[in-house]
């Protein structure tokens, strides 16, 4: 685990978020917070859980840290490495393979030059498969952040990357 | 296309939103049930409704309802099971898209019928835009005096919430989604005790799924008996069904239950057929976990009767000869499809999802996997086969949940049902890697 994210804070907007999620549960059950509060937390602080990070969330929820890293380590959706500015994720399971997801794998690999779990050479795109999405009538298809992009082609692709790679471009980091 | 309960309204323009659900009639099972009806009045209406959960197992929602411990003074819960993660199932997320307000509604409902005052929807975490969608329409059901103090002043109050996963396969298991929901790992629970006795904080506890709390509205509305009426013997009423793979028209439908398989693959009303005019090889009717069927067992059953779509009828000829309705995740598989490398991808599937908790499921999924692995890439040997079977019988019955048999058994079925074809991979490890066995040897039926 890199530390590299130092002294993280939110927003006083996302901390009444946060607060607003610790709230729908009982009095003592503020734990029960924990996962939602990591996807903020990912999505504030570059797109991953450093320890700061953790350390930062086991501390709004009175918790030790240990049970940030358990939950953190345990899910598969959070990052504990630092990923590209963009992580693909494309859905490798049984229904898209029947519609050609392993094709779509491929090209992906070729036209951004890496394998499944490497990330491009300028730094935006991190390739990695993912299990059943729930989208398997729509597939070939891939999660990016919050979006699901399905029945994908080879045209699709393209046309996603070259979008992606735009808005990950102009804007600086 | 038969009645429709939960996507009647599915094509109304808006629907998503409070005012357009509220003027087609949503709402209704709750002024209904709040005004008139004691909850002991909904839970005996879901028991005669035969409504069977919809997540998988196919337990009658009425009878786990009445189970429900309810000592004095302990709070109990509600939680939807929203976690969808079944390779070929989706259709919670359709409806929870495109129709939040129903499980709002069925989840005020239900949570009045079992004395809740607290209840909670558990989604899995990639379905985060879901979430938003079903958030908001929380807070419209909050801000039109549908959830809080005092219900249509009939003195019950519920808050209700949604909380998201983080990319597990196991919390949909309904003991691991109370270890998730409490904050922590998604390892399941060893049972007894059942969440009806012990399940989130320790409290008593029913899960059910977003579908079976959905289908509740349709019950109090229309009563019980009403949606008996509907469906072929103990399976009644509709069922979503999300079919994929090679269809040409893939999608979520929904059906009275017993329609024939025939018509629901083949007809334009429905699927539609198989895709670029191919010919059916093999069916998994209920979501990976379920054993998959050779096109000769698809629309007939072994005895040569017409299948059909209820919990009876793609069970039929049990083990040897059927499957099971399971989650509704109906994958058709085409000639060009190779069983071997679909057996691999759904044991890698249950490799990468076991919680590691039991070791016959932790070592023995990963083991089927890389043998599976071996002859899918011509590296196998017959021997492998039988091992296959072995390891099956190792992890069958030997752990904590259900997530072992349902690696093991599809396997079991694949072999059973297409030994050829995995025979054929070791024979001929060139040829498998450049062409597909094809589907001759099911043209000879069983017997
Ligand atoms: C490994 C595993 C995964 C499961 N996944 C789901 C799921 O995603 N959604 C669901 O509703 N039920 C799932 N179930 C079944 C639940 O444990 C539980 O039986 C169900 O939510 C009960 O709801 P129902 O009676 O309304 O069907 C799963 C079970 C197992 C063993
Ligand atoms: S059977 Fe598998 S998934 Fe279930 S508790 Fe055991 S190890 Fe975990
Ligand atoms: S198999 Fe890809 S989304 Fe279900």
């Amino acid at each position: 685990m890199s530390t590299e994210v130092t002294n993280p804070q939110f927003s006083p907007e996302k901390m009444a978020e946060v607060q607003r999620v610790i709230s729908l549960f009982p009095e003592g059950k503020q734990k029960s917070a924990l996962l939602r509060i990591l996807h903020i937390a990912e999505e504030e602080f570059g797109g991953w859980l450093s320890v700061p990070t953790m350390n930062y969330v086991a501390e709004i929820l009175g918790i030790q840290p240990v049970e940030v890293y358990e939950v953190a380590t345990f899910y598969t959706m959070f990052n504990i490495e630092k990923p590209g500015k963009v992580v693909l994720e494309v859905c490798r399971t049984g229904p898209c393979m029947l519609v050609g997801s392993d094709n779509i794998i491929d090209y992906i690999q070729q036209k951004l030059n890496i394998e499944v779990g490497g990330t491009s050479a300028d730094g935006i795109f991190t390739l990695k498969t993912a299990e059943c999405l729930g989208a398997c009538g729509y597939g070939p298809m891939l999660q990016c952040g919050k979006h699901y992009h399905e029945h994908l082609t080879p045209e699709k692709v393209d046309a996603l990357l070259e979008s992606l790679r735009n808005e990950h471009t102009t804007s600086s980091n | 296309m038969g009645r429709k309960l939960l996507l009647e309204h599915i094509n109304v323009p808006g629907i998503e939103s409070y005012d357009v659900y509220r003027k087609n009639g949503g709402y209704r099972a709750v002024e209904k049930a709040l005004k008139s009806m004691s909850p002991q009045n909904v839970v005996e209406e879901v028991q005669a409704s035969g409504l069977r959960g919809r997540g998988g197992a196919g337990f009658p929602t009425g009878m786990k309802w009445s189970f429900l411990a309810k000592p004095e003074g302990v709070p109990r819960y509600l939680l939807c099971n929203a976690d969808e993660s079944e390779p070929g199932t989706f259709k919670d997320r359709y409806l929870m898209e495109h129709i939040p307000h129903l499980l709002v509604e069925g989840m005020i409902v239900s949570s009045y019928a079992l004395g809740c005052n607290q209840s909670y929807i558990y989604i899995r975490g990639e379905y985060m835009w879901v979430l938003e969608i079903v958030e908001k329409a929380i807070a419209e059901a909050y801000a039109n005096g549908w959830l809080g103090k005092n219900i249509l002043g009939s003195g019950y109050d519920l808050d209700l919430a949604i909380a998201p996963g983080g990319g597990a396969y196991i919390c949909g298991e309904e003991t691991a989604l109370i270890e998730s929901l409490e904050g922590k790992r998604g390892n399941p629970r060893i049972k007894p005790p059942f969440p009806a006795v012990k399940g989130l904080w320790g409290c008593p506890t029913v899960v059910n799924n977003v579908e079976s709390i959905a289908a509740v509205v349709p019950i109090v509305n229309d009563g019980g008996a009403e949606y008996a009426k509907i469906g072929i013997g103990k399976s009644t009423g509709t069922k979503l069904i999300s079919a994929c793979g090679n269809l040409v028209k893939p999608g979520v439908y929904e059906i009275e239950l017993g329609m024939s398989v025939e018509e629901f693959i083949y007809s334009d009303e429905w699927c539609g057929g198989i895709a670029n005019g191919k010919k059916l090889k093999a069916c998994v009717p209920g979501g990976s976990s379920v054993p998959i069927l050779p096109a000769n067992l698809v629309t007939k059953t072994a005895e040569g009767t017409d299948r059909l779509m209820s919990y009876e009828g793609l069970s039929e000829g049990g083990f040897a000869t059927g499957s099971m309705l399971g989650s509704g995740g109906f994958i058709v598989f085409d000639e060009d499809q190779c069983i071997v490398r679909n057996t691999w991808n759904f044991s890698r599937f249950y490799a990468h999802e076991s919680c590691g908790q039991c070791s016959p499921c932790r070592e023995g999924t990963g083991w089927m996997e890389k043998v599976l692995h071996r002859l899918e890439y011509g590296h196998g040997n017959m021997r492998d086969i039988d091992l296959l079977e072995e390891i099956n019988k190792k992890i069958e019955g030997n752990t904590i949940c259900p997530l072992g048999d349902a690696a093991a058994w599809p396997v079991a079925a694949a072999i059973r049902h297409f030994r050829e074809e995995f025979e054929w991979h070791v024979t001929h490890p060139d040829e498998a890697q450049k062409r597909n066995f094809g589907i001759a040897s099911n043209h000879i039926p069983l017997v």
